[in-house]
């Protein structure tokens, strides 16, 4: 019971809906539906899972007042106000866009507030300060010590360049030779890469499915 | 008003991120603890209202035909919650065995199709058509080979010596350093720009120094 039929429905499941695809059947048709239907409803739950543990992280750090515990506020008030303030002022709930009704904009709610002037800002500052980080990267790792080195920081700095509009004051040719970089070996690598990826995808699917890789059960009421 | 607050708000957090270039400090631990807490609300106010009201409590509500068959996924999904009591715990694995189970079985055919077959199919491609500019006729033959090339080089299985596989892996070697070259350098760009983007936020809406 604990092991073995989740695994017995892992397999079923997955044989059942392999098949299903190329079985063009009005039944196959409504089971795939179901799939669609049941999958996001099951998935949503999951989230219950992940919020109880968060919550209980935190407020486990707020009791025993451990080092940085005053921040843990600053996760469990949001993570509860959030979606309080979005049910209660639905109209806001635009994905943080202004939303126009009739002409008029809706006023920015609490929701909104937070997700444009605080998430928005937040999100994009991290991922700017990347640049950063990949600027010390790039001085490290492009030192032509070797021939493929050297192969690595030209096709970058070109790439580079050809995107700037320093770069075609350069050369003319700089913007054509980095977009037919990006084109053609680019694309053979990330083909490469991609099929290399599409074949482990796919045996590991197989794996799960006849219970070879069994991992995900995790070690809950062993 | 609520804009301007708004503005001071971005502001002083986009300040505080960038000040974790120097050591990181309460004002940084703060945002990052804040987008946490942000970003799971967000998550858990569009489950509820995409997935949970329309999906499931509408048509239950509303007792529609049929509808009694969603209580299935709503007591699968329920099962998750057994994972904080240890004894039922092993009641979670039922949801999950579902969701492995059919996600992995629709999953593969559209693998196969996505990641196999239909970049096989992009990559058997004409070398060479008439009035076709030597630029793309060398493009599709470095396309072409560098794809083998860089497949042979992940290909373990052989030894990498010898004309195919040892001449091949080294041209797939040098495929691939050209492609993380390219990709290092697009990430870049796009990491600068967003740079550029919070820097003319902070001079430009911010401190109105640039217009």
């Amino acid at each position: 019971m604990k092991r073995s039929v989740p695994l017995a429905i892992v397999m079923v499941g997955g044989i059942l809906f392999m098949i299903q695809y190329f079985i063009p059947h009005q039944h196959s048709q409504t089971l795939f539906e179901y799939y669609t239907e049941w999958a996001p409803i099951v998935g949503a739950f999951a989230l219950v899972l992940g919020v109880g543990s968060l919550t209980r992280l935190h407020s486990h750090k707020i009791k025993r007042k451990a080092k940085n515990w005053q921040y843990s506020y600053a996760v469990l008030i949001p993570l509860y106000s959030i979606p309080f303030f979005a049910l209660v002022m639905p109209q806001s709930l635009g994905g943080g866009m202004m939303q126009t009704m009739g002409g008029d904009r809706l006023t920015m709610g609490v929701f909104d507030f937070a997700y444009m002037n605080i998430q928005v800002p937040i999100q994009a500052t991290m991922f700017s300060l990347l640049a950063f980080y990949i600027a010390s990267a790039a001085f490290r790792a492009f030192r032509a010590k070797s021939a493929l080195a050297t192969v690595l920081l030209l096709s970058a700095v070109i790439v580079m360049l050809g995107q700037v509009p320093i770069g075609e004051l350069l050369g003319k040719w700089f913007p054509k030779v980095g977009l037919w970089i990006l084109r053609y070996p680019n694309l053979g690598a990330k083909r490469a890469i991609s099929l290399g990826v599409g074949f482990g995808v796919l045996a590991t699917q197989l794996k799960i499915i006849f219970g070879v890789e069994r991992n995900w059960l995790g070690g809950a009421g062993e | 008003m609520t804009e301007t607050i708004g503005l001071w708000v971005g502001a002083i957090f986009t300040i505080g991120i960038y000040s974790f270039l120097y050591k990181e400090n309460p004002l940084y631990r703060l945002a990052e603890h804040l987008v946490v807490g942000i970003s799971t609300g967000f998550g858990i106010a569009i489950t509820y209202t995409q997935v949970l009201r329309p999906k499931l409590i509408e048509p239950l509500a509303n007792g529609e035909q049929g509808a009694w068959l969603l209580l299935i996924p709503a007591i699968l999904g329920l099962l998750y919650i057994t994972r904080f009591f240890p004894s039922v715990g092993w009641l979670s694995r039922y949801p999950m065995a579902f969701l492995m189970g059919a996600g992995m079985g629709v999953g593969f055919p559209l693998s196969m199709k996505s990641l196999v077959l239909r970049q096989l199919e992009a990559s058997l491609t004409p070398l060479y058509e008439t009035g076709m500019a030597w630029d793309i006729v060398l493009g599709n033959i470095v396309l072409v080979l560098g794809t083998l090339a860089a497949l042979i080089y992940f290909f373990f299985s052989k030894p990498h010596k010898g004309p195919f596989f040892g001449t091949g892996s080294k041209i797939g070697i040098w495929v691939i350093m050209v492609g993380f070259g390219a990709t290092f350098g697009f990430t870049v760009m796009g990491r600068i720009s967003l740079l550029i983007g919070r820097i003319q936020f902070l001079l430009g809406d911010w401190l109105h120094i640039i217009k």
